[in-house]
């Protein structure tokens, strides 16, 4: 029996197959979902917030696009993934109101964690094979170590599949 | 300086009792809006971890609504208010006479009557701060939302969590013979919550 297994807001895990990771109801967050198909290792981080070199309260790692993804790489090499292998994809980052105001910090904050998560990606040399980011509406996100499939359910909307 | 957390959980009183005035206030609001007799229930106050408020008012996939405003002048941040579905069709089709039973998917019209209730609300409640702490504060459009209550509540959690781990919620319950309940959560910028407290002779 595979298991599908929670990830929270600000949280992150690994799994490995046949097991999924789902995270419930993205916004403005990002869920970064990393796969190794060579092991199934698979990794999904939630993060809120794109900097913490930014943030004096930065305790969480995984609260943050730069140092979430890193632990999450960290924890699927642990684990037994290639790096050189690791591909990713992402979803979330909507915009849920459309407030011009708001504090700078928080001032589009879901465009900003897509482009830091694709920044680190970067950084990292991590491939990103697609992404489902912005508009206004939230997402629920599923990623399946069998496959590598990430599946991305709205309110409404027909289930995405990247 | 004391950091949020450490404002929210000193003062955790005080706030509450902000919190309390400004959702009687509200429900007055509301009740005078529907033409309804409401009684307000002592409103529950929860100082959270931000992680947990995309849990707070049910299951993470439930689908609720949600009304968000910025407030200004004096004192600034964001508020928002914070329906289930039933809740929501109970609120618009008593303003749009409409059946009790109606619960189709809300058209342009319900989502602006919600965004109006949400103006009334907010600006009763905001009243009531700026009344007791002779700070002007005032309430900017209301933008509206339905969705999971994880993408809905992932704003304040992202707000507060710039500048803390915790959020600060108040739960009110009305008892009527609607059977509505609501949330508020109140966002308030670094800095914002010092003037309040300032304004009610303390000190941070």
């Amino acid at each position: 029996m595979s298991q599908m297994i929670k990830v929270g807001m600000a949280d992150l895990n690994i799994c490995k197959a046949p097991d999924a990771l789902t995270t419930i109801g993205l916004g403005s967050c990002i869920g970064i979902a990393l796969y190794d198909p060579t092991t199934k290792i698979s990794g999904l981080a939630h993060i809120m917030l794109p900097d913490s070199t930014q943030i004096r309260n930065n305790s969480n790692g995984a609260k943050f696009a730069d140092t979430g993804i890193q632990m999450l790489l960290d924890d699927m090499i642990k684990a037994g993934a290639n790096k050189s292998k690791i591909v990713a994809k992402i979803a979330g980052g909507a915009k849920m109101f459309e407030m011009s105001g708001g504090s700078a910090s928080t001032i589009n904050v879901g465009q900003r964690n897509a482009e830091a998560s694709k920044q680190k990606l970067k950084e990292l040399g991590i491939k990103l094979l697609a992404e489902d980011t912005g508009l206004n509406y939230g997402r629920t996100v599923e990623l399946y170590s069998e496959t590598g499939e990430y599946h991305i359910k709205s309110v409404g909307k027909d289930l995405k599949i990247l | 300086m004391l950091t949020l957390d450490e404002v929210n959980a000193k003062y955790f009183d005080v706030l509450k009792e902000l919190g309390n005035i400004g959702a009687g206030n509200a429900t007055t609001a509301i009740a005078n809006m529907l033409n309804l007799r409401i009684d307000m229930k002592v409103p529950t106050v929860a100082f959270l971890p931000v992680e947990e408020l995309g849990t707070a008012i049910g299951a993470e996939d439930d689908i609720i609504v949600g009304i968000m405003l910025g407030v200004e002048m004096d004192i600034e941040g964001s508020m928002m208010f914070l329906l289930d579905m039933n809740s929501a069709h109970k609120i618009v089709n008593r303003l749009m006479m409409r059946d009790e039973s109606y619960a189709e998917p809300f058209d342009e019209m319900d989502l602006s009557a919600i965004k109006e209730v949400g103006n009334i609300i907010a600006g009763s409640y905001l009243s009531a701060l700026s009344s007791m702490t002779n700070l002007a504060i005032s309430p900017t459009v209301p933008f509206v939302a339905v969705d999971m209550a994880a993408a809905i509540l992932s704003v304040p959690a992202v707000q507060f969590g710039v500048f803390g781990d915790h959020a600060l919620m108040i739960e009110t319950k009305f008892s009527d013979d609607l059977g509505i309940s609501g949330h508020f959560i109140l966002m308030p910028e670094e800095g914002s919550y010092e003037k309040i407290l300032a304004s009610l002779g303390l000190s941070i």
